[in-house]
């Protein structure tokens, strides 16, 4: 700030300090005697003129003095940086320091050996959880069983690839899915392909060759779900013939992806968390493979 | 001098009485919130009746409306009382009545619809704003217009209190509520970024320090040595405490923001300054607690001088809690936690209720010509169970906020990783919640005690004498 301001803010706080104390000073004492009545009465209220308190009066003095030290050794008057030369950032800088530094200690060696052979070490797949639970869970489930529009990662189900480079490469540059609407191209054949696309995970795409929604499939969303209905890694499209609904797979459910489309969004997080925890998180997701096997 | 003329005690009996039903009212909406907040099955999966719209519902009813009616009956009462004069004008006070009940009703609807500025405590949109500021305006002509008229020379200390309390909140409420209308119901704050935060919380604090403290001690300040019928301790302490008061407190409001993008300068100083607030704070409690001695005998059979003493104490811990939790290191810990809601609730239901409860028991019978309440005993069984009431609410979040939530938030693993995910200290916190409502539910129950005490007594046949009900100044 220029130096009118600080001027400012130096003056107008010193100032109001100062005028505090004036007004404490200029009452401290008194020439009556205690419980001495005032001569006002107001309703039947009497007041009396007694000094003020002593203790209260230091009281007053130590919270006067305890502010303006406060003020000496850290920054509040204006442009003045304090004696301690303290700030926030440097506060914020200094602890995250220390816990990095600390973490670092604990991952040496980790980075060496592949997220596959990590997920069965006990210690990094539990570093891996409680990085997992500040933050993946808020998303995921802090059982990473996933919910409504948040795929579940326990199960071997993957819309990006389960290998720990996919696993990487979804958590590090995040992931957009686009389902688009499709309301205009099937008109009043909805219904019957929101029937057929639920009947994939029974009868699958041979079982239903003669059904007359099979052409339509093949032409309008085999080129992302596949011809054979099982989706496709690269574009994030989603196995049909399976029974795993992200949106639901309900009649009205598959019918509102059909008809309005969806927008999947994992953020990439290369941002958020370093190299290593990325790492011992692949590791951690991993882990949940070797109990299905 | 001390002749009583003719007061205007309508406008005051109509306050009186919504001060009653709407403190009923916005505890239950407390109690629907604390209730859904241990259950969340609660929320119905409505919008209007979710949490996030029914909970500025509760802040606005207790604050505004409880506590603004106790506000409005006490100053009207007390400023007609220590000036010896009647109220400048009889519409003007019914205008206020029924402006002050008007923006009260649009809260009601317009909050569970989802109306809202955003701004915490200052949620109703600008056409309601724009009511408030015409209604807080003809209040403070009403008040002011009546100190002018006083056949006293000095002015009553307690009026100073409701003065500097009327002026303040006129000037906080029109600059944190400037916004940028965009249609009838939507306007957005005329303020961007840090700077709205630190307007709003200049605001906010000062909604405390001003709206829930200085009137507040107005009230203190005629209710104490009128019920316990001694003289005020000290005048020389009152003024220290009056004007060191209202000066610091303007200046403390960056405490709500330690930590955030505010610079660093205006936080040290807002700190700086709320250390200091704690000795005024203070003076009002030591002044009220010093005048009461030499009276300590009447506790033990008045129940409203019970009250007043109570909401004393708490209005003492509160203001020493205030400026520890406005401290940087403390303030790390407590903030975002239930600590906050614990500290709030100690002064909201410990000082502002109380003190305003006490404060209506005394004036009911005068008001409306009875000899004395309904029933004493049911005012020492709506003591205690606000007393048990407060007590269990404070603990219960001091119990999740420093132990559930800002210990468990912090706690780091030797690996630099966080011990606990989020969701771990919500489960810890669910006791402290049944436990928080429970409180809640004890404290509504004493208001609905007092509902039935003060109908039974407005409706009973019994009347004070003629000649002392003159005595008085009452007016039908």
């Amino acid at each position: 700030m220029t130096s009118f301001w600080s001027a400012w803010i130096i003056v107008l706080t010193l100032g109001s300090i100062f005028g505090y104390v004036w007004l404490l000073m200029a009452n401290r004492k008194t020439d009556t005697a205690p419980n001495e009545v005032k001569h006002h009465v107001f309703d039947g209220i009497e007041e009396y003129d007694n000094p003020l308190p002593m203790w209260w009066f230091y009281l007053f003095i130590v919270c006067v003095v305890a502010a303006l030290a406060y003020l000496a050794w850290y920054p509040g008057l204006g442009n003045f940086k304090g004696l301690g030369n303290w700030t926030s950032t440097q506060q914020h800088e200094e602890r995250v320091a220390a816990k990095e530094a600390n973490f670092q200690k604990h991952v040496e060696g980790f980075m060496a050996i592949s997220p596959e052979e990590l997920a069965k070490d006990f210690k990094a797949v539990k570093m891996g959880e409680r990085i997992f639970k500040s933050n993946c869970a808020v998303c995921h489930g802090s059982d990473a069983r996933g919910s409504f529009a948040f795929p579940n990662l326990t199960d071997n189900d993957w819309l990006y690839g389960g290998d720990a480079e996919s696993i990487k490469k979804t958590i590090t540059d995040g992931r957009i899915a686009l389902m688009p609407s499709w309301s205009m191209q099937l008109g009043d054949d909805m219904d019957n392909m929101v029937t057929f696309v639920r009947n994939l995970s029974v009868e699958g795409m041979e079982g239903q060759k003669s059904d007359p929604m099979y052409n339509k499939f093949q032409q309008i969303c085999s080129s992302c779900h596949g011809v054979d209905g099982k989706g496709m890694q690269a574009s994030g499209a989603p196995n049909l013939t399976d029974d795993i609904w992200l949106y639901g797979g309900e009649h009205h459910d598959v019918k509102l992806t059909i008809q309005k489309g969806r927008n999947g969004q994992m953020p990439a997080h290369k941002d958020l968390l370093s190299e290593e925890r990325i790492h011992l998180l692949t590791a951690f997701i991993l882990s949940f493979q070797n109990s299905l096997d | 001098m001390s002749e009583h003329p003719s007061y205007n005690y309508n406008v005051v009996r109509q306050f009186a009485v919504m001060t009653v039903i709407w403190g009923v009212l916005g505890m239950l909406v407390g109690v629907i919130i604390a209730s859904q907040l241990a259950w969340p099955q609660l929320n119905f999966d409505t919008p209007w009746f979710s949490f996030g719209r029914l909970r500025p519902l509760h802040t606005n009813l207790v604050i505004f409306a409880f506590g603004g009616c106790a506000l409005m009956a006490t100053s009207l009462y007390v400023v007609q009382r220590t000036s010896y004069a009647r109220l400048i004008s009889d519409s003007l006070a019914s205008f206020v009545f029924w402006g002050w009940q008007l923006v009260m009703v649009l809260a009601v609807i317009t909050l569970p619809m989802g109306m809202t500025s955003a701004k915490e405590y200052a949620e109703l949109e600008w056409p309601i704003d724009i009511l408030i500021t015409v209604v807080w305006i003809a209040y403070a002509v009403l008040f002011f217009g009546t100190i002018v008229k006083r056949q006293t020379s000095h002015i009553y200390v307690a009026n100073w209190f409701f003065g500097g309390f009327i002026l303040t909140v006129a000037v906080l409420h029109v600059v944190n509520s400037m916004a940028v209308p965009v249609t009838f119901g939507k306007s957005y704050s005329m303020y961007a970024g840090t700077v709205d935060a630190m307007i709003q919380w200049w605001y906010g604090h000062n909604a405390v320090g001003f709206f829930l403290t200085a009137g507040f001690l107005g009230i203190m300040y005629y209710f104490i040595p009128k019920q316990a019928g001694r003289p005020i301790y000290s005048y020389r302490l009152s003024i220290v405490h009056f004007w060191a008061l209202i000066a610091v407190y303007i200046w403390a409001g960056p405490h709500h923001l330690h930590y955030s993008a505010l610079p660093d300068w205006t936080q040290s100083l807002g700190m700086a300054m709320s250390i200091i607030l704690l000795a005024p704070s203070w003076g009002g409690m030591i002044n009220g607690m010093m005048t009461l001695s030499g009276a300590w005998d009447k506790l033990r059979s008045d129940p409203v001088l019970k009250f007043l003493v109570v909401s004393l104490s708490f209005y003492g811990m509160a203001t020493f809690e205030g400026p520890l939790m406005a401290i940087k290191t403390v303030n790390a810990l407590s903030h975002n936690t239930d600590w906050t809601i614990g500290h709030v609730h100690s002064g909201a239901l410990g000082w502002v209720a109380m003190i305003s409860i006490g404060a209506i028991y005394h004036m009911i019978p005068k008001l409306f010509d009875k000899e004395q309440m309904y029933s004493v005993r049911l005012i020492n069984v709506h003591f205690w169970l606000a007393t048990a009431g407060t007590v269990v609410y404070i603990v219960a979040m001091w119990a999740n906020g420093i132990f559930q939530q800002g210990a468990m938030w912090s706690a780091y693993n030797a690996d630099g990783t966080l011990t606990y995910s989020f969701i771990e200290s919500v489960i810890a916190s669910h006791p402290g919640y049944v436990a928080r409502a429970f409180g809640g539910f004890l404290f509504l129950t004493g208001m609905l005690v007092m509902t039935y005490n003060m109908l039974m007594t407005i409706y009973s046949k019994e009347t004070q004498n003629v000649k002392e009900s003159n005595a008085l100044g009452v007016v039908s």
